[in-house]
């Protein structure tokens, strides 16, 4: 058109993309500055969205070191294999090599008749009464240590072992187990609708700050729309604040996080230690702490959108 | 530049500011738009920048009919058109360059020529030396001068101006209407509503009378 025409000309393609990004350039950092000009409000909004950000982030922590400390050693479930009274020594020997080779299966140990009597005998302190019989009750049993927790895979393999005849009786304590994973999906689920019902928290919160920040530069806005701004042009200060108070809030949160962390982690290195388990707790890592500093952006900026989509359109030039 | 056409606004409530408008301005012209307070003179510059739609009739600037323009090619329109109002509309919180400079940041102008056109555009209103400081501690001419800069520094082909000395008195009301008639001579359309009728007189330029949102012509009155 040729409204327009004596600007463009003037002004090359190269130099306008460099105009673009210098203005982006421009508007961060005056956003930026602005609010550091008032600190102590910043700070507080910065709190705020960080105590939102972190709640989710410290029990998502937990949730990571409980499911990290049931994947450690003892954890797989293990299957004992209780064999007929009439197996042989050697039959069970050439049994257990079979099982070992199964795919899921970590490691085998056959522990004969007569060992297990004798370790009963050690255990149970019922030592003599077991030596007057004159018959071990005890069968051939064989330690069976899993390379998976995964039920269908267990499964299968219990009803495979059902299914030889040397086989008596097959016990897997994987109960414990389903347990954990069922407390781990409600944990999950927790972390993920704590996570929403926050992270909505902070959108507003974000986005009526802006709205107010919006409706004290009314004048402002009018006057740029006036001269001929665009609504992105208008915008753009708006969504960089987000964007500030989003990234602000997302390292407040990280302190947090990290700070809870180190204030839990004696406590439970001694709870560990009763356990006999060498345990340390785990902060977040660098890709969590990543995707907890991009979801601060992205909910500050979405905050920030909500706001000026409402009100932009209403303020014009009169 | 600007051609109106059986032009009609009617407010909602019923009120018609202009009913059935028609004039020219011709490109590098200068006319003085008057009439009593009321009489429509600034919905008629509302209209040419987009603030408010024709009820009927259609509008043309540079060629473009406005009845054919999308909202979101409004800002293109604008910023080939310098505006002025009667109260300067200047942001207080930043300094008078940062005021003057808001159209060519606008338009996409690099940090560079921002500066050289505006004090290009300050020193043309007589404010080279005032650029750092705040409109506040300006006087109400010196405001009113920082608001003609800003519309001029795009260099904009039309300049609005909306009863721009309403808040002067008159040597400053004269200076004002001057630099207006400088910016006309390098071939800026200008049009100025005012009811000063004493300066439009003085000016001997074409005159648009406003009675009731009804348009009267009045022949140039020439300088004795
Ligand atoms: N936004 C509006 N809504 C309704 N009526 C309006 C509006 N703006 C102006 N008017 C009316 O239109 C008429 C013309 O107003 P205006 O163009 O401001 O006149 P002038 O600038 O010549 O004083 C007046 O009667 C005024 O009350
Ligand atoms: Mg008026």
């Amino acid at each position: 058109m040729k409204l327009s025409g004596a600007t463009v000309t003037e002004l090359g393609r190269r130099d306008r993309l460099g105009a673009w990004f210098a203005h982006h350039r421009l508007v961060a950092v005056s956003t930026l500055r602005g609010l550091l000009a008032s600190p102590v409000a910043s700070l507080m909004t910065w709190l705020v969205i960080g105590i939102a950000l972190a709640l989710p982030a410290i029990l998502y922590v937990l949730l990571q070191n409980v499911s990290a400390l049931s994947g450690q050693g003892g954890s797989t479930p293990r299957a004992s294999l209780f064999l007929v009274q009439s197996a042989t020594i050697e039959e069970a020997q050439q049994l257990t090599r079979n099982i070992g080779q199964q795919g899921g299966v970590e490691r085998t140990a056959f522990i004969s008749a007569t060992d297990a009597l004798a370790e009963f005998q050690e255990r149970s302190g019922f030592g003599d009464v077991l030596r007057t019989l004159e018959r071990n009750p005890l069968p051939h049993l064989i330690e069976v240590t899993l390379s998976t927790a995964d039920p269908p895979v267990i499964s299968g393999l219990v009803e495979e072992w059902r299914g030889i005849g040397l086989i008596e009786r097959v016990s897997v304590d994987r109960q414990w187990l389903e347990r954990l994973e069922a407390l781990l999906n409600f944990g999950k689920r927790l972390v993920a609708a704590l996570g929403l019902v926050l992270g909505a928290g902070a959108v507003l919160i974000m986005g009526n700050i802006i709205r107010l920040t919006i409706l004290n530069r009314r004048e402002e806005i009018e006057i740029i729309k006036l001269f001929g701004g665009t609504n992105a042009f208008v915008r753009r200060p708006f969504l960089y604040s987000g964007f500030w108070y989003g990234i602000g809030g997302a390292l407040c949160a990280l302190l947090l996080v990290q700070g809870s962390i180190m204030f839990l982690a004696t406590p439970l290195r001694v709870v560990a230690q009763s356990y006999r388990n060498e345990f340390v707790l785990q902060g977040l890592d660098w890709g969590a702490a990543l995707l907890l500093c991009s979801t601060g952006i992205l909910l500050g900026v979405l905050g920030a959108a909500l706001a000026v989509g409402r009100h932009l359109s209403e303020i014009r030039p009169r | 530049m600007i051609r109106f056409d059986e032009v009609s606004k009617r407010y909602p409530g019923g009120i018609e500011a202009l009913s059935r408008v028609s004039f020219e301005l011709a490109e590098g012209e200068m006319v003085f738009l008057t009439g009593h307070s009321g009489a429509g003179k600034s919905t008629l510059m509302k209209l040419v920048i987009l603030i408010e739609r024709t009820s009927q009739g259609q509008v043309f600037v540079n060629g473009a009919n406005l009845n054919r323009i999308p909202v979101r090619q409004i800002p293109a329109i604008r910023r080939n058109i310098g505006v002025v109002f009667q109260n300067p509309h200047l942001l207080f919180d930043r300094s008078v360059f940062d005021n003057v400079a808001l159209p060519l940041t606008i338009s996409g102008f690099g940090p560079r020529e921002v500066g050289r056109r505006v004090r290009a555009a300050l020193s043309k209103v007589g404010l080279a030396d005032k650029e750092r400081m705040r409109p506040v501690t300006l006087s109400g001419g010196e405001q009113q001068r920082v608001g003609i800069a800003r519309a001029v520094v795009n260099k904009p082909a039309l300049l609005l101006a909306d009863e721009p000395t309403g808040n002067l008195d008159p040597d400053l009301s004269q200076e004002v209407i001057n630099l207006f008639a400088q910016f006309n001579q390098v071939g800026v359309s200008v049009m100025i509503a005012t009811h000063d009728l004493g300066l439009v007189e003085r000016m001997g330029k074409r005159e648009l009378v406003l009675r009731q949102g009804q348009l009267t012509e009045h022949r140039p009155v020439r300088l004795i």
